[in-house]
């Protein structure tokens, strides 16, 4: 009896199975593939670019089909993953993370007939651009409004790794802030990772204890925000607008926006035009964006940031323009002069009014 | 009415039986979690189990992913047998790349054909040196070995970490938390042209037998059974209780050490800020799905491998989040403990009325 019921099941099971292998015939469309180094959520930096994946797939419904892979280690899974898009037919593949530059560079070598295209990285070949934001530039405004705002003239820093990317944010900040109030100081927390709730929580409680009455963050999770919120002192979103985590707290969020970037891309791909190249844009090509401002900001802060949002979209106002001396109060960009982006990409040095070192 | 029954002895057929009782009602859950997301099941379960090993490079990458898992688990299961509970093969693995890499950084300008195996050797020893603390410490203390592994397991990420950020990082590098990357001589070679399959396989496969040998036919694997069934019996045959935790601290660390090495000097290819999604703790359930033997631990060590795989396909192919990777571990791990029932306790199922008689 049982024995009968046993074979049953197995037929049943196997019929199943061979009923599901016929129903696979797919029409043909391109394939644009997705690595994000964290899961998707609701907020952060894969966030954005799955925001930018979806943005592709409404735009090119019917000629391109869009895939994701969500949280993937870097390392040796990194290839894994990567290499198995490349092999299932994928015409051109988003790495969006830094870490995934050498297997992305590697598995480029080895299937010259795909795209790849990079997020933050360094190294290109022929068919591997990269691209990234001018997120300094978002800094620069977060920078004015927080030294406006700032009562104890403090302001405090949650930084993932001493990277030129993190510490160019940092000057940023710093050198805006100054500007509109030379008695302000920045001090840093640098908490070695891109997300992690609890040790970003530590890191902002640690710097409001210290004074900071402005948080910014270059750090994925809402944490910074919250404790912030907690604590009756302002900061800014990371990467999202955040204000559903900190209504009270957020003055604004420094927004990623690849959607328009993922689409002329795709596009290149699609016309045959997709050439390897580097991309860095900011407010000026939309990469980069501003979150709706806190309606306790005073009209005369807002109408100041929107002047220097728009004159860095002008070509009239440059983050980085001298004089700006180095901590040890040696002029690094001479007045009259702006930093190159060779020199903000390598940047390694802390401009006056960062508070303590960068960890070696 | 079901009725568990106490069993007179422990069932021999069930402690072997009980994992494939597991694989399959993961199977018929998974199909059930499936259907709710909307996803024909049978469509998911070929996607997910095989799918990613339909071709040569799917098996490929299967042997790569299940080679730290494997090789962790076999000398977990030392440890385990002997009722020694080694949690800190995760640290173990990572002194273990340290030692290894730290080797290959060291000479790197070399191409000695001594410099791989070099590595290796390093690499066992790194992870025997981390292993040996704990051993050393309940031996002359009597400390717990759980907590002890397990907090010299944070302290080994934080000197990866502290390594990866300051001495080791890639002068070339621009500040980012990476080693240089290995010159050739220092990779494992590829065994199969066009896949990523490396020598660490192979030297796997030759860790299987042998550790059968050495559990089954040896006296250590003898000393280190009797101890763990019967502690008392093992004093009075005289065997050495402090020889027993010696040895199983230093083979399970010294495997998880090779793992280490094999991963950095594999597929990674340098020493990243996260060498190990976890590969040390995973291995724990690799090791008892697959009973403490070492067949057990390969076979459990590609199933699980399989699960990763599988739910990197599904996120391509079916756009399922990667929680259905977890989801399937955890479920595995929970049958497991389930189907354990089955070892000491029978089921009978006992119809109403007999009961009612019974009561009568």
């Amino acid at each position: 009896m049982i024995l009968k019921r046993i074979v049953l099941g197995v037929f049943l099971i196997t019929g199943m199975l061979f009923n599901a292998a016929d129903g696979s015939a797919a029409e043909k469309k391109a394939k644009v593939g997705f690595v994000y180094v964290g899961p998707i959520g609701d907020h952060g930096w894969s966030y954005q670019h799955n925001v930018g994946r979806l943005a592709i797939a409404r735009t090119f419904s019917d000629k391109v089909k869009t895939t994701y892979v969500e949280s993937v280690p870097y390392g040796a899974d990194a290839t894994r993953v990567i290499t198995k898009l490349a092999r299932s037919g994928h015409d051109l593949i988003f790495t969006t993370s830094f870490g995934y530059m050498n297997p992305t560079l590697k598995i480029a070598k080895r299937f010259p007939k795909v795209k790849f295209e990079h997020a933050t990285g360094y190294k290109r070949s022929k068919n591997l651009a990269t691209y990234s934001g001018r997120f300094y530039e978002g800094r620069h405004v977060v920078g004015l409004i927080a030294g406006k705002m700032t009562k104890s003239n403090i302001l405090g820093y949650v930084a993932s790794y001493p990277i030129p990317e993190v510490i160019r944010g940092i000057n940023s900040t710093i050198i805006a802030a100054r500007s509109v109030n030379p008695k302000i100081k920045i001090k840093v927390v640098w908490v070695s990772t891109w997300f992690d709730p609890g040790k970003e929580a530590d890191a902002t409680k640690a710097l409001i204890a210290q004074g900071a009455d402005v948080i910014l963050q270059h750090t994925d999770s809402p944490a910074p925000l919250q404790q912030a919120q907690k604590n009756k002192v302002w900061a800014v979103g990371q990467a999202s607008d955040m204000v559903n985590f900190g209504p009270k707290a957020q003055l604004t969020a420094i927004i990623d926006d690849w959607n328009a970037y993922y689409i002329n891309r795709t596009k290149a791909m699609l016309e045959g035009t997709w050439k390897s190249q580097d991309t860095w844009g900011g407010f000026k090509s939309g990469m980069v964006k501003m979150a709706p401002y806190n309606k306790a900001i005073p009209a005369d802060v807002v109408a100041m940031a929107e002047k220097a949002k728009d004159g860095i979209i002008a070509g009239t106002v440059h983050p980085f323009t001298g004089p700006i001396k180095d901590q040890s109060g040696k002029i690094v960009i001479p007045a009259g002069k702006t930093a190159d982006d060779g020199m903000l990409l390598g940047m390694n040095f802390y401009v006056e009014g960062v508070d303590g070192t960068i960890p070696k | 009415m079901i009725r568990l029954e106490l069993r007179g002895q422990v069932s021999e057929r069930m402690v072997y039986c009980s994992p494939f009782f597991a694989v399959i009602m993961t199977l018929l859950s998974g199909m059930l979690i499936f259907s709710f997301l909307g996803v024909n099941p049978t469509q998911a379960i070929i996607t997910f189990f095989v799918e990613p090993i339909s071709s040569i490079d799917g098996i490929a990458e299967l042997c790569v992913k299940a080679t730290p898992l494997v090789l962790i688990a076999i000398g977990l299961s030392f440890c385990f047998k002997a009722n020694i509970w080694n949690i800190g093969a995760e640290g173990q693995l990572t002194i273990g790349a340290l030692a290894g890499g730290g080797l290959c950084l060291l000479f790197f300008n070399s191409s000695s054909q001594f410099l791989m195996p070099g590595m290796l050797i390093f690499g066992i020893l790194g992870g025997m040196a981390w292993a040996g603390i704990p051993a050393f410490l309940k031996i002359r203390f009597g400390t717990n070995e759980i907590l002890t592994s397990l907090m010299l397991t944070y302290i080994g990420l934080l000197i990866l970490s502290y390594l990866i950020h300051g001495p080791w990082k890639d002068p070339e590098g621009q500040n980012f938390p990476e080693s240089r990357l290995f010159q050739d001589a220092a990779l494992l070679p590829i065994i199969l042209d066009e896949t990523r399959l490396h020598l660490g396989w192979i030297i796997t496969l030759i860790c299987v037998p042998v550790a059968w040998m050495l559990m089954t036919y040896h006296l250590i694997g003898f000393q280190i059974r009797v101890m763990g069934m019967a502690p008392m019996a093992s004093n009075f045959a005289g065997f050495r209780g402090k020889n027993i935790i010696w040895i199983s601290f230093l083979i399970s660390g010294g495997l998880a050490g090779l793992a280490g090495t094999i991963e950095v000097a594999g597929p990674i290819g340098q020493i990243i800020p996260v060498i190990s999604p976890g590969y040390g703790f995973t291995a724990i359930i690799v090791a008892f799905l697959g009973r403490l033997h070492p067949i057990g631990c390969l076979l459990s060590g590609l199933l699980m491998a399989l699960t990763y795989l599988g739910g990197d396909n599904a996120q391509i192919e079916l756009n399922l989040p990667n929680a259905v990777t977890g989801v399937f571990q955890g479920m595995l791990l929970f049958f497991l403990l389930a189907s354990d029932v089955l070892v000491r306790y029978r089921i009978r199922i006992v119809s109403f009325k007999n009961k009612h008689r019974n009561i009568g």
